[in-house]
């Protein structure tokens, strides 16, 4: 827990927890009531330039338009695919949304029960009806590799000051990482390494509150992947 | 409520059966995330009651009808093992423990921030593995923990106790015998913060005065409570942090 860099120290909060009362603004994970900021969520409290928010421990990924997801296909429809991303809401996939130009009735062609694809949130409506597309850069069906899934309030943590962590590991070890925000990430890469990198990704996400990760996750992976290239 | 025995439920010198004083709760224990696989989970012991708790969720809702367009439900599960108490519980869900269920469901509704997911629904359930008077109380302490547990937003933690008469004494936290054999049993939840009761039931006859003591003696109790709830939940996260750094 203590960070001596210069973030103040980190206090997990339960939920009727009094955050602020001096006229912060509230962020996520509180409610205001009667002029006083509380915590609604278990979590870490975090100030930052006047806003209280809780950066939550535990919890389910609840979709924002704009995140890259993986998702699993479950269902085939005769025009679209329906896609389990992690997620209280189930997302249906559109044949317009996907790169192929696909004929009614042909959906199962393309996308099959259990195919993995890198998907976008297009939108989410206030009853949470959820859009997602294929059609962006760098979105695509997911072919071989290993999915690990993490605590999605952890994927900041993953990918590190501006890519530095999930940079660091996709050098080190080889592989072809890409980290969805609802915690599913897939490794792909020769098999030692992609098991090493697994490994690392479920170490970070164990010790996501502490100190020097990075260092300790470098140390870690060169103890792993130095016999075999010696 | 209605048995009768020559049992003296509470002494001349104010003592009770177990030892406690009128105001005095019995020993109480929680325990948050106790359950690997359940979203959240927690673990409550009052007096020899030990009731657990497990959360799933928010989630999506089946069956679909009961889906709520605006908000999300709490569909809440009250279950007695069979061997929770003296004579075997004949298992499965009767009267009592839909009755119970729901009430809970409502108590906790009253707290959960249900309209951020709407057409979710979020599942508790709660198993009384060992009963001793007071398992619906102890089933909602446990519950609000869990869900707080499973990062559910809410605006309060619940706790919850029973209050009552017996041997024309009211008393704090029932046991079994005082609970039989007494006038009254008033289960009792509030929310801490604003002191707005979401459960009240009452068994039994008591005199307005008598009930107005029953629940300033629930209030406080129901704080103390709410104090061990909170540090429940923050011994779990704080060991988890500690041995992180252990782990070198």
């Amino acid at each position: 827990m203590e960070r001596k860099d210069a973030r103040p120290a980190r206090e997990v909060v339960v939920p009727g927890d009094l955050l602020d009362d001096s006229g912060m603004k509230a962020g996520s994970g509180t409610y205001v009531s009667d002029g006083k900021i509380y915590a609604s969520k278990l979590g870490v409290k975090n100030v930052f330039s006047g806003t209280v928010s809780i950066i939550p421990l535990r919890g389910r990924y609840i979709p924002a338009p704009g995140d890259m997801v993986l998702g699993m296909i479950v269902d085939i429809g005769s025009s679209n695919w329906l896609v389990d991303i992690n997620s209280p809401y189930p997302a249906p996939l559109h044949v317009n949304e996907v790169p192929w130009k696909v004929e009614f009735g042909d959906t199962s062609r393309f996308l099959k029960i259990g195919d993995m694809v890198m998907v976008k949130i297009l939108m989410v409506d206030e009853s949470m009806k959820i859009q997602v597309t294929m059609n962006d850069s760098g979105l695509r069906k997911l072919e071989g590799g290993q999915i690990v899934e993490i605590t999605h309030s952890k994927v900041s943590r993953i990918i590190g000051k501006s890519g530095s962590m999930i940079q660091m590991i996709k050098n080190m070890t080889d592989c072809r990482i890409f980290v969805g925000q609802n915690g599913r990430i897939w490794v792909d890469g020769d098999a030692e390494n992609a098991t090493v990198a697994a490994e690392a990704i479920k170490k970070i996400e164990k010790e996501a509150q502490t100190n020097n990760l990075t260092e300790r996750v470098r140390e870690f992976i060169e103890s792993k992947i130095k016999p075999e290239e010696e | 409520m209605s048995g009768q025995s020559d049992l003296e439920l509470v002494n001349k010198k104010g003592i009770r059966l177990d030892g406690r004083k009128a105001g005095e709760l019995r020993n109480i224990k929680i325990e948050a995330g106790v359950l690997e696989n359940a979203d959240g989970s927690a673990y409550v012991e009052i007096g020899k009651n030990k009731v657990r708790a497990a959360v799933y969720g928010p989630r999506e809702c089946h069956p679909r009808h009961l889906q709520n367009p605006t908000k999300a439900i709490i569909q809440c599960k009250y279950n007695m093992m069979a061997f929770s108490v003296g004579d075997r519980k004949r298992p499965g869900p009767d009267r009592r423990s839909v009755e119970i269920s729901k009430i809970i469901a409502e108590a906790l509704e009253a707290v959960v921030l249900t309209e951020l997911y709407p057409r979710a629904s979020i599942d508790v359930y709660i198993e009384i593995l060992q009963a001793n008077a007071g398992t619906r109380c102890a089933g909602l302490t446990a519950a609000s923990v869990a869900l707080a547990d499973a990062g559910i937003p809410m605006r309060d933690i619940i706790p919850s106790i029973a209050v009552g008469k017996a041997d024309g004494k009211v008393l704090l936290d029932l046991n079994k015998e005082e609970d039989n054999y007494g006038q009254a049993d008033v289960p009792f939840a509030l929310i801490p913060k604003t002191n707005e009761i979401v459960l009240l039931q009452m068994d039994g006859n008591m005199t307005r005065e008598e009930f107005d003591t029953a629940v300033e003696m629930g209030v406080t109790a129901c704080h103390e409570i709410y104090a061990l709830q909170k540090d429940a939940l923050r011994r779990r996260y704080a060991s988890a942090l500690k041995e992180d750094v252990s782990d070198e």
